[in-house]
């Protein structure tokens, strides 16, 4: 038998190897799959406003030209992490100042509309999404999801699932502090 | 006092895994008999020490002793009995002793009943498989033991996840233990070998049982684990490629690659080092698997919760173990000389097919379930692997290998006779083709893969069967003469016969349940009904229900075929309070032909919970039940291969096998 080929397992077991140590470096999370779409431009879309509510609809035009980056929160009445999470989004709106804009997946305009009644209403714009249809193009895996737009129409960074607790409101304010929609000391 | 005894033993069974890792190697080396038997003494106190130790550890599941952290974090004083028992393996830390019981336990059957292996070989394998306790040993006790008190303790447990609390997955882990570890036996004699410097067909005799024995169980826990996935989580699928599941699948393939190769080994004196590599890298294999549950590396569903620094002691372990390994391998392999020359078409031939397709398939799975770490690594580039990488690669992998394994037994060794075997198969393709046809007029519709698989399954049925007929001369002979001729085969001849049959059956299960599989999610309302698939399915409503340490909504689902009510399903969905999570319990008539299977998940929303409206799942899934028939036919024909006289009885001596035309083939 050859013996260079002798040592071809060990040394793919070294490679192996290598990389495995790498992976074990305790910062790196494998289950953080970032977005597709993350300094991307946003897709291109146009919703309608959601039927009995005041609130205008939401489209691409929207989300670029914008003096700040703009928040566009995904929400469903049917969600119930969505009750949750509305209270963290309200206080972001009215007291931090945040533009927020709402994509209300998959749900029907009457049990929107009394939800937001219920809740009270952060959103300064919301698309009514009733088939899914942008939701798909935004490629989200499920409501609540969150997503920091910037002024120019690139999408910044993404959430998934309700920003609730702690860490998660930490991580989101981290983002939008550096995409320069809140100033470094409202940390 | 029970959790110290059980540290206690677990000490004393480090301090003997020392020693054995020592005197017998040494003793070997300068030919002192007494010190290569002492691996006898010290391998059964190894197992009889760890034995203890998990006897206290689940004494104090048992009893809800939650002064143990590790009882506390995962059982609960109402959980079932059968549960609290299964918890003692449902943690990191239990599982690991479950797994260091098993190495013990592989050792001491070693010294126990491998009466028939030379005392130098037997202390060296003896020797090797305590470097590896003593690994694991230290791994526990310097960083998971699993007998940690905490003060004060708490009045009552965590539970554990309901998800695991499930008779399929309560057996699930130890016989994939068995499996995973029983490997490390097989582990042990390759690396003495190569320490000895001396492979031959008595060497691939003694490591047969072993093998085999460590494959049935290997292959029962995978069975088990789909079968719990099948029927718990709610979905309606068997596989996933979870990473998870792919790492205790490898060590399936790469064994299996082992298994055939270890017969030309015995048979006819050659692959011997690629017998080896192969030995050594299935272990190495299921280490991995240890790994990479263990050390948070990938993403899965399956983890056990995790800390780098654990990750990191293992990684240093699978660097000792397959490293040290693959470093003696690279030296000493070279200089074995290969045995028994063969012919393009041979029995040689076609066992080295199986292997380099077996092995293929191997580094496929490999590279898919690892490849996102390499991505990330590389390029920093987040990405995950799926089903559609592994369907579009292995599975078109393994067709092949269906197509030979109907020819592989007709084939003699040394030198195959190819227009005889093909005049022998000719009929056998003819029928199989004309039952394709058959089933293709019955079942229109569904992907070119699909049919092109039940072609081969059937091929592969036909000539496995074909192949057993013409061994026994069925139809040739009287069939009294026929029988006999059966009785005489050697059993390792029907394991074979058995298990390539299990396979084709399973393939039928397999391609049924996913290309034709109907799939229904609806809105429900008491009164719905539902069709599908020829039965239909009237939707009664749902009740709340009390179970010992959960509530359940139990739908009631009466199914009709043609008019005639044929049974009720009661799918439930649980919540588990002090778990703070739910499990679905899905509703299953099973048929051969196929399976009705029901699911419910929680109201679509608000308003529908009012009007009691619930999301319904509902499939009906063709022969999937094959399954875990065939499953069944490869761990029967692997018992009765084990069962053969030739591995029972002593092996002959170091002389080399007279390979003949009427030798059994397995």
């Amino acid at each position: 038998m050859n013996r260079t080929l002798a040592f071809l397992p060990l040394l793919i077991a070294v490679v192996f190897g290598g990389f495995f140590l790498w992976g074990l470096n305790p910062d790196r999370d494998p289950n953080e799959v970032p977005s597709v779409l993350i300094s991307q431009p946003a897709p291109e879309f146009g919703l309608e406003p959601i039927v009995g509510v005041d609130t205008p609809g939401l489209s691409r035009s929207d989300l670029v030209g914008t003096e700040t980056a703009v928040v566009v929160n995904v929400f469903a009445s049917w969600c119930v992490p969505c009750r949750a999470e509305h209270a963290v989004l309200t206080s972001l709106a009215e007291r931090d100042g945040i533009r927020l804009f709402g994509i209300n997946y998959k749900d029907k305009p009457d049990d929107a509309a009394r939800w937001l009644a219920e809740l009270g209403n952060p959103y300064a714009r919301i698309g009514s999404d009733v088939s899914g249809r942008v939701g798909i193009e935004w490629g989200i895996s499920g409501v609540p999801e969150t997503f920091i737009v910037g002024t120019d129409g690139t999408v910044l960074y993404r959430y998934v699932g309700p920003v609730v607790g702690e860490v998660a409101v930490g991580k989101f304010r981290e983002a939008l502090v550096q995409a320069g929609a809140l100033p470094r000391e409202d940390l | 006092m029970t959790p110290e005894i059980g540290h206690f033993a677990l000490a004393l069974a480090f301090a003997l895994a020392l020693i054995q890792s020592i005197i017998p190697i040494v003793g070997a080396n300068r030919g002192k008999l007494l010190w290569m038997h002492s691996a006898r003494a010290t391998s059964i106190g190894q197992l009889v020490l760890v034995g203890i130790a998990f006897g206290a550890l689940m004494r104090s599941f048992v009893t809800s002793d939650f002064t143990v952290v590790n009882v506390a974090s995962n059982s609960h004083s109402l959980k079932p009995m059968l549960y609290k028992i299964a918890g003692t393996w449902g943690s990191h830390e239990g599982s690991l002793l479950l797994w260091v019981l098993i190495l013990t336990l592989f050792g001491a059957a070693v010294s126990l009943f491998g009466s028939n292996i030379p005392d130098s070989l037997k202390a060296r394998t003896l020797a090797v498989q305590a470097w590896i306790s003593t690994g694991f040993l230290s791994f526990m006790l310097f960083t998971s033991n699993p007998f940690t008190r905490v003060f004060p303790p708490p009045a009552d447990g965590n539970d554990l996840n309901p998800l695991l609390q499930d008779v399929g997955l309560a057996l699930h882990p130890p016989f994939l233990y068995l499996g995973y570890v029983g490997f490390s036996i097989v582990f042990s004699f390759a690396v003495a070998a190569l320490l000895e410097g001396k492979v031959d067909a008595a060497w691939a005799r003694w490591v047969r049982p072993w093998t085999l024995t460590a494959w049935m169980c290997l292959t029962a826990g995978i069975v088990l684990g789909s079968w719990w996935a099948y029927y718990e989580l709610g979905w309606g699928g068997w596989w996933f490629w979870d990473p998870v599941e792919n790492v205790s699948f490898m060590p399936w393939l790469l064994g299996t690659a082992l298994l055939h190769s270890a017969i030309v080994t015995e048979k006819r004196d050659a692959f011997k080092s690629w017998t080896i590599l192969l030995a050594i890298l299935t272990f190495s294999l299921s280490l991995l698997g240890t790994f990479v549950v263990r050390s948070g590396l990938l993403t899965s569903v399956h983890a056990f919760a995790v800390d780098p620094e654990r990750g990191l002691y293992i990684l240093f372990l699978l660097a000792l173990s397959i490293g040290g390994s693959l470093a003696l391998y690279a030296w000493r392999a070279p200089m074995m000389e290969s045995g028994g020359i063969f012919k393009p078409i041979s029995r040689e031939a076609g066992l080295l097919i199986n292997n380099l397709i077996l092995v293929a398939a191997t580094g496929t799975v490999l590279f898919g379930t690892l490849y996102p770490l390499f991505l990330e690594a590389v390029t920093g580039e987040k990405i995950s692997v799926g089903a559609p990488f592994f369907n579009a690669s292995f599975i078109p992998m393994m067709l092949p290998l269906v197509l030979f394994m109907g020819v592989g037994p007709f084939l003699s060794w040394k030198r195959a006779d190819l227009a005889g075997v093909l005049q022998r198969v000719r009929y056998v393709a003819l029928a199989s083709v004309i039952a394709f046809l058959v089933i293709w007029y019955l079942q229109e519709g569904g992907p070119l893969l699909a049919h092109l698989s039940i072609l081969l399954a059937i091929w592969l049925l036909f000539a496995t069967l074909r192949e057993w007929a013409m061994r026994i001369r069925l139809f040739d002979v009287p069939f009294s003469e026929a029988l006999r001729r059966a009785r005489n085969l050697p059993r390792a001849s029907h394991g074979m016969t058995l298990a390539h049959a299990g396979l084709a059956v399973a393939m039928f299960g397999f391609i049924g349940s996913s290309a034709w599989k109907v799939e229904e999610v609806v809105f429900v309302a008491p009164g719905s009904t539902i069709e599908i698939a020829g039965f239909e399915v009237i939707f009664e409503g749902v009740e709340r229900v009390r179970g010992p340490n959960y509530f359940a909504d139990r739908g009631t689902l009466d199914v009709f075929r043609n008019g005639e009510n044929i049974t009720t399903l009661f799918p439930e969905r649980r919540y588990y309070p002090i778990a703070e999570s739910s499990t679905t319990e899905s509703a299953i008539r099973s048929t051969l032909a196929g399976d009705l299977y029901a699911s419910i998940a929680e109201p679509a929303s608000k308003d529908a919970e009012l009007s009691g409206a619930w999301t319904l799942r509902i499939l009906y899934e063709p022969f999937v039940n094959f399954i875990w028939l065939g499953s069944t036919f490869l761990i029967l024909g692997g018992a009765l291969s084990l069962s053969d006289r030739r591995l029972r009885v002593g092996a002959p001596k170091r002389t080399r096998a007279i390979p003949s035309r009427t030798a059994p083939a397995e």
